[in-house]
């Protein structure tokens, strides 16, 4: 299992990736030529709300409804070619290969269906076991995040639990068929800053474990940096920069150092915060090959 | 988004319309009337639904000059005639211009729309604003008010208010407005129930505003997209109960040439003279139909919810 | 600005809170959301409430402001004892600007509209002046002046709300988590337009945050709220010096610097489990 970028074969190369809507004022580009490749590592991807990174995350997987368009030069995910893969060659790689977890699980869960029996299902979808079986994976799935009475926990409704909970319970569901790759679009946004943190640490140490490529797409970049490998920081649709997490300080982008310049911190002055000056020229250049 | 019009004065008055800075309120308002236009307008069949109530309304307004008879002319000589150059519609059982008829009687049918739904959607919006927004025992007792009023069917409820107040137009329209309006009040207590905790009426009530100018200034103006469409939507119910209770001789009275009416003495002279109850009952299906598709596309535009713009 | 040490302060306090009590709900479903509360501000600062969520400090806030009227304790505005209903003057001198952009302003009534109401509700004279004074203080010119809030961004609703609170020409401003729903770099603006107003008009602000950074950026004391009750009170030289005592405290700004997995295990559960 090596770490890093592309020495081995990535697990995901995304080139020219473009994401459009048609509108009544014309089209709409949300994703206007990204390309980065993964390892099994942890990349972050950052931007403010506009900047497209929910949508790369979801054009990967085939998630985004009509009547949006995805076009890429290269998607390929170890091998497969995203693009050309049949509808149902697609529903087996969502959820047994490449997983997703989303922001707010009062949304994502099943609120008519009690907590066990969804892991459970999502389990049975990609393997044929029995019930009980599948009922046994999803409370060992449920130790392995760290809730400390699964069985309490397997028959409440998502309703009887805290959003923390309830996010490693998503996360639990997501991970149960063992896929290579993860997509967590805004995981922690919803939750406390301690919670958030106690999540993510529940993230990291099932990632490493097993071995996985994970995307995290958030706008908190301080988050995201001390989380993840290697960050890739959007704007307007385009990446603006992609850097090893560990560097982050010594950015080169103009917007990038925007960014981290903005934000208050504890230790400030308490002087006027410098204001981001948004160039136009970033609407038109991006990187143009990402590692 | 289609290219500049080729008259510049229209693309001027265009631009000003869809300005990103209006400069004005009436520019502001007048520019989102017009967006909704371009949308309402992006759906055929609601254009559909718009021509007819259109033309009904225009027939209604110019039947003297539409009409070639008086409606009321009987020539017992003519009774019964199936569709000729003079009588395009043929004639009734005694001897009336069935065209005629129905073009007067398009006053009637929009004379009852109008006045049920200018009687009934404000009771409930009132009714529904107050009940949701204050609560309590005003809530309380408003609607079970109202559950009083739904626990009825309309029709019914309808037919014993008209034979109590004696059969008429003016009494068939007060029964039909008694029933029609408490799905408005649940609409409208829906919506506040919703709005009433939003910040923004959280932000007024910190100005200092009254209870009255909440209802009448924030909670009201987000309930009338709803019931518009409701409204639109139930006309169509409206002119059936009209017709239903004119078929019944309760509703507006012989000689006037109200559809439904007519299709009751169109009755005994159904299987050889089918003109006579059909041609109304169609006349009554387009308008209920045009009414339905303008409700629908009403709905598309104004209902955030469904997509319209917020 | 210098931080003004919450010992040495002059002899009336804008804002006292003693005592301050809020119970949600009968029986089994009891909340007691605000438990004990007292804090005092004085004229001219920024005071700050941090805690997480359902620790209860915006309840606190709706409290002061008279939007929740079941409350017991004291508060003192301004000199003057407020009861659980606020009167028109109160209006006058206390304002709130809200979190959810999107949910503050009406969305049938233009900027216009919305700036217009606080005037004729209070009868103030020169409408139109006011209304031109305010959007160009908060950073907007005139073009926005009768555009509806669907065509405005999320940080130009912000300003909107900020202009709406203070047409009336407030003391003080309360402040729920105005900049949390905002994309970082249009933060950093309103917080720079929320100073920069302090100064000029002089105004007292309190202000709600879960984000330490925000409120230690901003604020010269803070207290720390956890489960309703107030766990500590510091100000903020001592934030700075990364020196509270509380224990909850240090693991709220542990947790604010970012992801560092050896502090995450040693983090503890405060309170009932969420």
């Amino acid at each position: 299992m090596s770490e890093g970028q592309g020495t081995a074969k990535p697990l995901l190369a995304v080139e020219d990736l473009q994401v459009s809507f048609p509108s009544r004022k014309g089209l709409v580009e949300a994703v206007r030529g990204v390309s980065f490749s993964l390892g099994r590592e942890k990349l972050g991807i950052v931007g403010e709300s506009g900047s497209g990174k929910s949508m790369t995350g979801r054009a990967i997987l085939r998630l985004v409804s009509k009547p949006g368009i995805v076009r890429a030069k290269r998607l390929e995910f170890d091998g497969i070619d995203l693009q050309r893969a049949s509808e149902a060659q697609m529903r087996r790689i969502r959820g047994q290969r490449i997983s997703m977890v989303m922001q707010d699980p009062k949304f994502s869960l099943n609120p008519v269906m009690r907590v066990g029996e969804q892991i459970a299902e999502a389990y049975r979808t990609h393997q044929k076991v029995s019930h009980a079986e599948a009922r046994r994976r999803a409370l060992e799935m449920l130790k392995a995040v760290r809730i400390r009475d699964p069985e309490r926990v397997a028959r409440a409704y998502p309703h009887e639990v805290s959003g923390g909970m309830g996010q490693r319970i998503m996360i639990a569901m997501m991970l149960i068929p063992d896929p290579d790759l993860l997509i967590a679009d805004e995981p922690t946004s919803a939750l406390d800053v301690t919670v958030q943190l106690q999540v993510l640490a529940i993230l990291d140490d099932l990632v490493t474990q097993r071995g996985m490529g994970l995307i995290f797409i958030s706008h908190d970049l301080n988050l995201v940096a001390s989380f993840c490998d290697r960050v890739v920081i959007m704007y307007a649709g385009r990446i603006m920069e992609i850097c090893d997490a560990k560097n982050l300080a010594a950015a080169q982008h103009p917007y990038t150092r925007g960014l981290l310049n903005c934000l208050p911190t504890i230790d400030g002055d308490g002087r006027d915060l410098p204001v981001l000056r948004r160039d136009p020229k970033w609407l038109d250049e991006g990187l143009e090959h990402g590692l | 988004m289609s290219s500049q019009a080729q008259n510049p004065a229209a693309s001027g008055w265009r631009a000003w319309l869809l300005s990103a800075s209006p400069a004005s309120r009436r520019q502001a308002r007048l520019g989102r009337l017009y967006i909704a236009w371009l949308a309402f307008q992006s759906n055929p069949l609601a254009m559909l639904g718009l021509g007819i109530v259109l033309a009904l309304i225009l027939v209604a307004v110019f039947a003297p000059l539409i009409a070639p008879y008086n409606p009321n002319a009987q020539v017992l000589a003519d009774r019964l005639q199936y569709f000729s150059a003079a009588h395009p519609f043929g004639t009734d059982e005694l001897g009336r211009d069935i065209f005629s008829r129905i073009v007067y009687g398009s006053r009637l049918t929009l004379y009852i729309v109008v006045l049920v739904a200018i009687i009934a959607a404000p009771v409930g919006l009132l009714v529904g604003t107050t009940a949701g927004y204050l609560g309590g025992w005003v809530d309380r007792v408003l609607m079970r008010i109202t559950d009083i009023f739904l626990a009825f069917p309309k029709l019914v409820l309808a037919l014993a208010l008209v034979s109590a107040l004696g059969p008429g137009i003016e009494n068939a329209i007060i029964a039909i407005a008694i029933t029609s309006w408490p799905p408005y009040a649940r609409i409208a207590r829906a919506e506040t129930l919703t709005i009433r905790n939003s910040d923004f009426i959280s932000a007024v009530r910190l100005q200092g505003a009254g209870r009255l100018r909440i209802i009448w200034s924030h909670i009201m103006p987000l309930c009338t997209s709803s019931l518009i469409v409701r409204v639109t939507l139930d006309m169509a119910g409206i002119i059936l109960i009209a017709a239903g209770l004119g078929f019944l001789g309760l509703g507006a009275q012989p000689p006037l040439p109200e559809w439904g009416a007519m299709i009751s003495s169109g009755r005994n002279v159904l299987i050889n003279q089918w003109w006579v109850a059909t041609v109304p009952g169609i006349a009554i299906f387009i308008v209920s139909l045009g009414f339905n598709l303008l409700g629908d596309g009403l709905r598309d535009v104004l209902d955030p919810k469904s997509g319209g713009q917020g | 600005m210098s931080a003004m040490p919450v010992t040495a302060m002059p002899v009336t306090a804008m804002i006292e809170v003693e005592g301050l009590n809020v119970v949600f709900g009968h029986g089994a479903d009891r909340v007691h959301a605000v438990r004990d509360v007292s804090f005092r501000v004085p004229e001219g600062a920024t005071f700050g409430l941090v805690g997480e969520s359902g620790s209860g400090k915006s309840t606190v806030l709706r409290a002061l402001s008279g939007l929740n009227p079941d409350w017991t304790g004291r508060v003192v505005i301004a000199g003057g004892q407020q009861g659980p209903r606020r009167d028109k003057a109160f209006y006058k001198l206390v304002q709130m600007v809200f979190q959810d952009p999107y949910g503050s302003l009406h969305p049938r009534h233009t900027v216009d509209r919305i700036l217009m109401e606080p005037l004729a509700i209070h009868r103030l004279d020169n409408p139109d002046r006011r209304i031109d004074q305010v959007l160009g203080e908060v950073g907007l010119g005139s073009a926005f002046r009768f555009r509806y809030p669907h065509q405005l961004s999320g940080g130009q609703r912000q300003r909107v709300a900020i202009a709406r609170a203070l047409i009336l020409e407030p003391r003080i401003l309360l402040l729920d988590e105005p900049t949390s729903a905002l994309d970082v770099s249009v933060q950093a603006e309103v917080l720079n337009l929320l100073q920069r107003l302090k100064q000029e008009r002089g105004l007292t602000y309190v202000l709600v945050s879960h984000n330490l950074a925000v409120i230690a950026h901003m604020c010269d004391a803070l207290a720390v709220m956890n489960h309703g009750a107030v766990v500590e009170e510091l100000d903020v030289a001592q934030l700075k010096r990364h020196q509270p005592e509380n224990p909850y405290t240090r693991q709220l700004m542990v947790a604010s610097l970012g992801y560092d997995r050896a502090a995450i295990d040693r983090f503890e559960d405060f309170g009932r489990e969420g």
